[in-house]
């Protein structure tokens, strides 16, 4: 028989589009099934009201691999990235506030008015993240090395990796290696006396985990939203014109450009295995497909012990994939609004608002709202990450109108009373909407609209296990070469000719088609 | 803290000797008179009722049922009839041997797994993501062996099943002495025998009617010194004594594979993938390095090696469970692992693991013995297991 297909993409979030399109670019033929009725996973923007379009879940794009930009032209497929000036925007409850701005010289004369400390030492701070996000940039774009083979290839991969520390100097490279496990509170700590500053720094450290910022490793995740951000540039949202869809829609396009064929409302059931090889997949619908190359964009979790299912893979590495922490944190409000908020501490329409607005006056302020999760509550001061993207792009709501989408941390997966249900979604919203409210007091009159999406929501909608957008929580024993889990981080898989391409894999959520662009040089080389 | 089964009881106001075992946490009667001899003729002339309620069991539920447990044991369980009764060993990835129990289709849906070892979480584990449900009824469920010629004239007269169509590795549900039971035809003794399971609540009375009704057919109760020494016979393999099991061991070179334990028929490698499967197929492609054997010592060498000092053969009274270098020349080939003089056969039998080159029924080889104080090499030689094997096993 003739197979149709050289590789199928189970799944056509962000990643497995990238994923599709280099392996479209390399004369395979491709095709790429996805669930929904709309490419792009949880990058999507979608009219949830009539003249409402949404950032659904990822609402910018903090770094796309300039290789994969160029690579699939993606600029020529309608990809246009707004860089938001200031950057972020933090009010206090007192009336003061905090921002941060694009340029190195501005953030220091903001700073200024806060701590004179503070500000002298922005400088050096901004060259100490650079450096550490420099090294975890160049990891990212590699296969993380097969500690087990300890092939050479392998050995070379450590070697350039170490080099690359050791160009920075003895002592330099000693504090880069002494930052990464070490909580963002003590980091900042280190550094800045000013409360807000350490908050609203200290949330990029929590962004995603469910864990608050004295936690350990939290300083590596700072460094990791810092990737690919100019020196000094912090809370960069990156965010999309016509709305963070018009990613996925780039790189569908780039793919479709290069041969692939895309199905939408093909929900894949199973991956079909025969003596451990991936030879296909068979549909909800029951169709069955043949492909050479099976490659999955959903989760480790999902993908093994749902799409081949436990009885095809090895005892210890289904424990393996058990012991994954997911533990999604994260919900979201979005609001159509009829009128812009107006902050108490700085009122009024401004560049202010074009940047992200962010809850978080202190660290204190994050690890409390952490404490309520911990034990299954909704923070009752939860941190918030608003942005108002219609601002830069009106095109995203009725004229006069807006849109404003916030991430709200923590709303745990695991709720002490069990599953989320209506009583807490409402819960949820007002926290939400309280919080805000007591910044910019004309938010709630303002509201015409609402959509509450809780980390269930994420499970059930988007197959993302526990509700955790990035595959798998990015802590320090979940990255690298242990991502997915250890000894499986080259994106292949115990079945052969089974791939993962999704955020499950190094370098993981929050660096765009980093793990797809990744996957695609791997399974080339296979195929 | 060891506890005293559910027969406790009645075992304890038996035990003259004060002769008891450890057994998975409990104890049990080593012997019930003061040596076991008794008790070891009972099995193989009239009938022995032996206390086996520590062994681990385990109730397997569900519309996955038989997946769950294909996947862990190796043995094909989807033809395990209802009412049937499967030995079989179940192993980690590599292939090595976890633990070996039986498996019992008790109805479509459910299966009770017996084992040496606590093996809940490994069952567990491995059911994720399975509809079905898995007990510990270890502690619910109580079981005594009645093994011997005359266990079966004995369960006719307090049981309302008919017991002459009960076949070998099948089991029944049944009244015995009006409590309900459950028998099934197995053993640990290589002998015509059942086992009676009930909860654990109504041992007393079981224990009360099986002693009763066996008066007129020679019932002893029975220790596990005794049953040590008919399943050496009978050439069953004992945990932790003949093989590592492979959680305990220390480095992989102690771990067996079923192959490896002479249990090659119970690998069903065509029935689809189970845990160790890739690993024995490659195996069992290329090759074993290891076979376990039966062993009969020569009686004219031991008769010799004693002569030297004046002494007749001294034979072991109890089986012994330690490791014994086995030679072929001057070459170490191999160790047994258990042993025992066979009073019915009057033979010094032992079991063991040899290089494969030497497994080879009939091959001569030498084992080392102890006579006053000196290690000796006795001459003996590679038999087939089971080294007794009665038809009124099976009939």
């Amino acid at each position: 028989m003739i197979q149709p297909y050289d590789a199928i993409v189970v799944g056509a979030g962000h990643n497995g589009l990238t994923t599709a399109a280099y392996l479209a670019k390399a004369d395979k033929r491709v095709l790429v099934l996805e669930r929904r009725d709309i490419v792009g996973g949880v990058t999507v923007t979608q009219e949830v009201h009539t003249g409402f379009k949404f950032d659904t879940w990822v609402h910018g794009v903090g770094w796309l691999h300039p290789k994969v930009m160029r690579d699939l032209d993606l600029a020529h497929h309608g990809l246009e990235i707004l860089r938001n000036d200031p950057t972020v925007f933090a009010p206090l409850p007192d009336g003061a506030h905090l921002t941060l701005w694009q340029d190195g010289g501005k953030t220091v004369e903001t700073l200024r008015g806060f701590s004179s400390s503070d500000a002298n030492k922005w400088g050096a701070f901004a060259e100490r993240v650079a450096q550490v996000a420099q090294i975890l940039e160049a990891a990212y774009s590699v296969t993380p090395p097969d500690i087990r083979a300890g092939s050479f290839d392998d050995l070379i991969k450590i070697l350039k990796l170490g080099g690359r520390l050791r160009r920075l100097g003895r002592r330099n490279m000693m504090e880069v290696i002494r930052l990464l496990p070490m909580s963002v509170a003590e980091f900042l700590d280190e550094w800045f006396e000013t409360d807000v500053l350490k908050g609203t720094l200290g949330a990029s450290g929590i962004s995603g985990i469910f864990q608050g910022p004295r936690a350990s490793g939290t300083t590596f995740i700072l460094a990791h939203h810092h990737v690919g951000s100019p020196k000094g540039v912090f809370r960069s949202l990156g965010l999309v014109r016509g709305g963070v869809g018009n990613l996925s829609a780039a790189l569908a396009g780039a793919a479709r450009q290069h041969g692939a064929e895309i199905r939408t409302g093909a929900e894949v059931e199973q991956v079909v295995i025969v003596e451990g090889q991936a030879r296909g997949v068979v549909l909800a619908s029951g169709e069955e497909i043949a492909a050479s190359q099976i490659i999955s964009n959903a989760d480790p979790h999902a993908t093994f012990l749902g799409l081949v299912g436990p009885l095809n893979l090895p005892q210890d590495f289904v424990q393996k994939v058990r012991n994954i922490k997911f533990r999604g944190a994260c919900a979201r409000v979005n609001l159509a609004l009829d009128e812009l908020p107006s902050f108490t501490s700085l009122p009024g329409d401004g560049p202010h608002l074009r940047g992200v607005i962010s809850i978080s006056p202190s660290l204190n302020y994050l690890e409390r709202a952490y404490d309520d999760a911990k034990y299954g509550g909704i923070s009752q001061q939860p941190y918030l990450e608003a942005s108002i993207p219609s601002l830069a792009d009106p095109t995203l709501a009725p004229s006069g109108k807006h849109v404003m989408t916030i991430a709200v941390q923590y709303a745990p997966y695991q709720l002490k009373q069990g599953l989320w249900d209506d009583a807490q979604r409402e819960l949820l919203f007002d926290t939400v909407v309280e919080t805000l409210t007591e910044y910019a007091p004309n938010l709630t009159g303002a509201i015409l609209h609402s959509q509450v999406l809780t980390p269930l929501d994420l499970e059930q909608e988007f197959g993302l296990t526990e509700g955790n957008l990035n595959h798998g929580e990015l802590t320090l024993d979940q990255l690298f070469f242990m991502r997915p889990v250890p000894g499986w981080a080259q994106y292949r898989t115990p079945i052969k000719n089974l791939y993962l391409c999704g955020a499950g894999t190094h370098p993981g959520g929050g660096v765009a088609a980093a793990s797809g662009y990744n996957a695609a040089r791997e399974i080339l080389k296979d195929a | 803290m060891l506890r005293g089964t559910p027969f406790h009881s009645r075992t304890s106001a038996l035990c003259e000797g004060q002769n008891w075992r450890r057994w998975a946490g409990y104890v049990v009667a080593g012997s019930y008179e003061l040596t076991h001899e008794r008790e070891y003729y009972a099995i193989r002339t009239t009938a022995a009722l032996i206390d086996i309620s520590p062994l681990h069991k385990y109730r397997i539920h569900g519309p996955d049922a038989v997946r769950v447990v294909d996947r862990i044991v190796t043995r094909d369980a989807s033809k395990c009839a209802v009412n049937q009764i499967m030995y079989t060993p179940w192993c980690t990835d590599a292939g090595k041997v976890l633990d070996d129990g039986t498996l019992w289709r008790l109805d479509e849906q459910t299966f009770r797994l017996t084992a040496a070892e606590p093996n809940l979480h490994w069952l567990l584990e491995n059911a994720i993501g399975l509809a079905v449900e898995i007990e510990d009824e270890s502690d619910r469920i109580a079981a005594v062996a009645l093994q011997g010629p005359n266990s079966r004239e004995i369960l006719k007269l307090i049981s309302d099943t008919d017991l002459d169509t009960l076949g070998y590795f099948r089991l029944k549900r049944a009244a015995v002495a009006d409590l309900p039971a459950i028998i099934t035809r197995t053993g640990y003794t290589g002998d015509l025998g059942y086992e009676i399971w009930v909860e654990a609540d109504q041992a007393g009375r079981l224990w009360d009617a099986l002693m009763a009704a066996g008066r007129a057919y020679g019932i002893l109760p029975t220790g596990i010194l005794a049953l040590d020494i008919a399943r050496v016979e009978a050439g069953l393999l004992l945990l932790e004594v003949d093989y590592v099991p492979a959680r305990q061991a220390e480095v992989a070179s102690q771990t067996s594979t079923p192959y490896e334990l002479g249990l090659g028929w119970t690998v069903k490698l065509d029935k689809g993938p189970f845990i160790g499967r890739q690993a024995l197929a490659e195996q069992k492609r290329r090759g074993l390095k290891w076979k376990f054997v039966g062993i009969e010592v020569e009686w004219e060498s031991l008769e010799r090696l004693y002569w030297e000092f004046g002494l007749p053969p001294q034979l072991p009274t109890e089986a012994w469970r330690e490791s014994v270098p086995v030679y072929s020349g001057r070459q170490w080939i191999g160790y047994a692992t258990s042993g025992c003089w066979s009073p019915i056969l009057k033979k010094y039998l032992a079991m063991g693991h040899l290089r494969a080159q030497y497994a080879k029924p009939g091959t001569p080889v030498k084992m080392e013995v102890k006579v006053e104080h000196q290690r000796k090499q006795a001459a003996a030689r590679v038999v087939k297991k089971p080294f007794f094997d009665p038809e009124r096993k099976r009939a």
